[in-house]
């Protein structure tokens, strides 16, 4: 790695990956605001974890004496129902807990998707340039025309669970919630990864004029390595920033093509569908509508309120 | 400006064509699966056919997209499998219900985030600045669906003081308009807020301020009539951006109190596969996209002397 030939003295020892992430996050402690958002997204986190450490009842198991019962109704066994139950008298706490697992595995991996993709397309735009360029930004500007809805909207209609390219996927024994997770990903990487393709091309087009790249094409490195290791990393701060708040709007898309019934399919517990499933029956169902949309707005509030601590921390430097 | 309208105008159309097609492309697949939703589930096969055949639909892909594109820039929209109407009659009215929510939403959203946004940016980093500034980030975590939901508990279940649908079933009433758009200010305008006050905060800093602040002006005047002018053109040209989401955007909110809207006809249509009115509506909302682009970028223009008299 070293290019000059300055005098061999020790590097002073990088601190190993964990202990940095721990400094980095007690960097936190300046504002009460951003540990609550943390605490809030860790809460969630270590619900989705350990969902199968906690007594629950099975998020699936259907009662019928139980429908709509209010918050801290007894069930027949004389157990208490701590949140109530929804229109088919399952329990919603276990089904917020159970849920919280599909929300974060399905958004954070939407959102990783949708950022290597992002990433990889504006370093090409903005590093190679010319036609790359181009091209790149192009398709980006198609993609970001369409009304983020009519996307949504045409890729998981056209080639979701319910297409005949569902019907032929399923017909291969493949789960459907892993089809439509799969469709998901694609849907949010289509509307998201243009958006990050261009934060990423404006970061390199100005990383690309500082010295350590034209030290590393002078002593010959690939394109590739260049992209990846010199330029990616260096533009990673406003991208966590970023990442945070997208992660926000890739929960709320997952929540409202669930509430749009085009997310997740029954009986899995997403929060988008929990709230959509009960509407219909009205003043009886507010219970159940409460908790979910309660979830779903805490997470994504933690998220934010994260995003902006560390927007905020990362100006103080 | 007359140049920079050509650029734009042709730019738009390129993107509408592009646009169109990909539709077309992508809702070509179940052209069966239509005819069965439109006549019903236990239809004979034939007459399944013979509505395919009679409505145009097994002429092949580039004629019918031509004859399509043809007739949408002369003011033929063909009609709607959905509604069986002519889709330009069954839009326009719909057109029109998202316009009323949309101008509502403008309008109340401006005035808060303006606001509140000069508010916070008078004096960055002071108490009342922190209070707007999480407050603005708290009501924009609600998604629309969540506040509907808490809202509807509150004022349509519990008070009882409000319609918690708003369909305009008899006639247009303000009530039902009430809820779906206090859901839409919520969601909207903590993110303009906040552009305000970086806005604000960073005019309130700059040198004309400092003089008026130290040649001893009542900081009334120097917020009024020095810094509020400049402090407001980077939050107006974007809020007028927010059109575009005004249009097309609301789908929740349009589904959750069932308002019969722009948003909401596109959802349904894209549900049915509805090519000609999904195709419509995606036109409709690149064209305001672009419309509202260009606005912002001549009001940014004309507000902006530094750009106006160079």
């Amino acid at each position: 790695m070293t290019v000059t030939s300055a005098p061999a003295t020790e590097m002073p020892k990088r601190p190993p990956f964990i202990v940095r992430m721990l400094r980095s996050i007690a960097l936190l402690r300046e504002s009460y605001v951003g540990m609550f958002g943390a605490f809030l997204v860790l809460f969630w986190i270590i619900m989705a974890l350990g969902a199968d450490l906690m007594p629950l009842r099975d998020p699936l198991a259907q009662s019928a004496p139980d429908l709509l019962k209010p918050a801290l109704s007894l069930a027949p066994d004389g157990s208490t129902y701590w949140l109530g139950t929804d229109d088919k008298g399952r329990d919603l706490l276990s089904r917020l807990i159970y849920g919280s697992r599909l929300v974060l595995f399905w958004s954070i991996l939407a959102t990783f998707v949708a950022y290597a993709v992002g990433m990889l397309l504006g370093v090409m735009a903005g590093y190679r340039g010319g036609w790359w360029d181009e091209v790149i930004s192009f398709l980006g500007n198609v993609l970001l025309s369409f009304p983020p809805m009519v996307l949504f909207l045409v890729i998981l209609t056209n080639f979701g669970p319910n297409s005949r390219l569902g019907h032929v996927i399923a017909s291969l024994g493949v789960d459907s919630t892993v089809v439509s997770g799969v469709i998901i990903i694609v849907a949010i990487t289509f509307g998201t990864a243009p958006q990050v393709a261009r934060i990423v091309r404006g970061l390199v087009l100005d990383l690309k004029t500082r010295d350590y790249i034209a030290a590393a094409e002078v002593r010959g490195e690939s394109p590739f390595y260049i992209m990846l290791v010199e330029l990616l990393p260096n533009a990673r701060g406003p991208l966590i920033v970023d990442a945070c708040l997208r992660l926000g709007y890739v929960i709320i898309a997952i929540a409202v093509l669930g509430f749009l019934s085009l997310g997740l399919p029954p009986p899995d517990p997403d929060w988008g569908k929990m709230i959509a499933e009960v509407r219909g029956f009205g003043a009886m169902a507010s219970n159940a509508m409460i908790w979910p949309a309660l979830a779903i707005s805490s997470l994504v509030l933690g998220l934010n309120l994260l995003a902006d601590a560390l927007r905020e921390i990362s100006l103080h430097d | 400006m007359l140049l920079l309208a050509g650029r734009r105008l042709a730019s738009m159309i390129l993107m509408m064509i592009v646009i169109s097609m990909l539709l077309f492309l992508a809702f070509e697949g179940d052209k069966l699966a239509l005819a069965a939703r439109v006549l019903g589930q236990y239809s004979p096969m034939e007459g399944r056919l013979q509505w395919l055949e009679d409505n145009g639909y097994n002429r092949p892909l580039v004629v019918r997209y031509l004859s399509w594109l043809f007739g949408f820039f002369t003011g033929d929209w063909k009609i709607s499998a959905q509604v069986n109407r002519p889709v330009l009659e069954f839009l326009a009215p719909r057109l029109g219900n998202t316009a009323i929510l949309g101008l509502c939403v403008f309008v109340i959203t401006a005035v808060i985030s303006l606001i509140l946004g000069v508010l916070s940016g008078i004096n960055e980093g002071g108490l009342r600045d922190r209070v707007i500034s999480v407050i603005s980030v708290i009501t924009t975590s609600f998604p629309e669906f969540a506040s509907g939901t808490f809202l509807v508990a509150i004022f349509v279940f519990w008070l009882d003081w409000l319609p918690g649908s708003s369909s305009f079933t008899n006639g247009f009433s303000w009530r039902e308009l009430v809820l779906p758009v206090a859901v839409l200010v919520i969601f909207n305008f903590g993110y303009y807020t906040r552009m305000t006050r970086a806005s604000m905060a960073e005019v309130m800093t700059s040198q004309y301020v400092r003089t008026a602040v130290l040649k001893g002006l009542p900081p009334q005047r120097v917020v009024v009539r020095h810094a509020l002018r400049n402090a407001l053109i980077a939050p107006f040209t974007v809020m007028i951006l927010q059109l575009n989401y005004l249009l097309s955007g609301i789908v929740v909110t349009e589904v959750f109190f069932a308002y019969d809207g722009f948003a909401k006809a596109m959802y349904d249509a894209a549900l049915f596969g509805d090519t000609y009115v999904v195709s419509a509506c995606a036109m409709v909302a690149v064209f305001v996209a672009v419309l509202s682009q260009f606005i912002s970028d001549i009001g940014y223009t004309y507000l902006n002397p530094r750009i106006r008299f160079a």
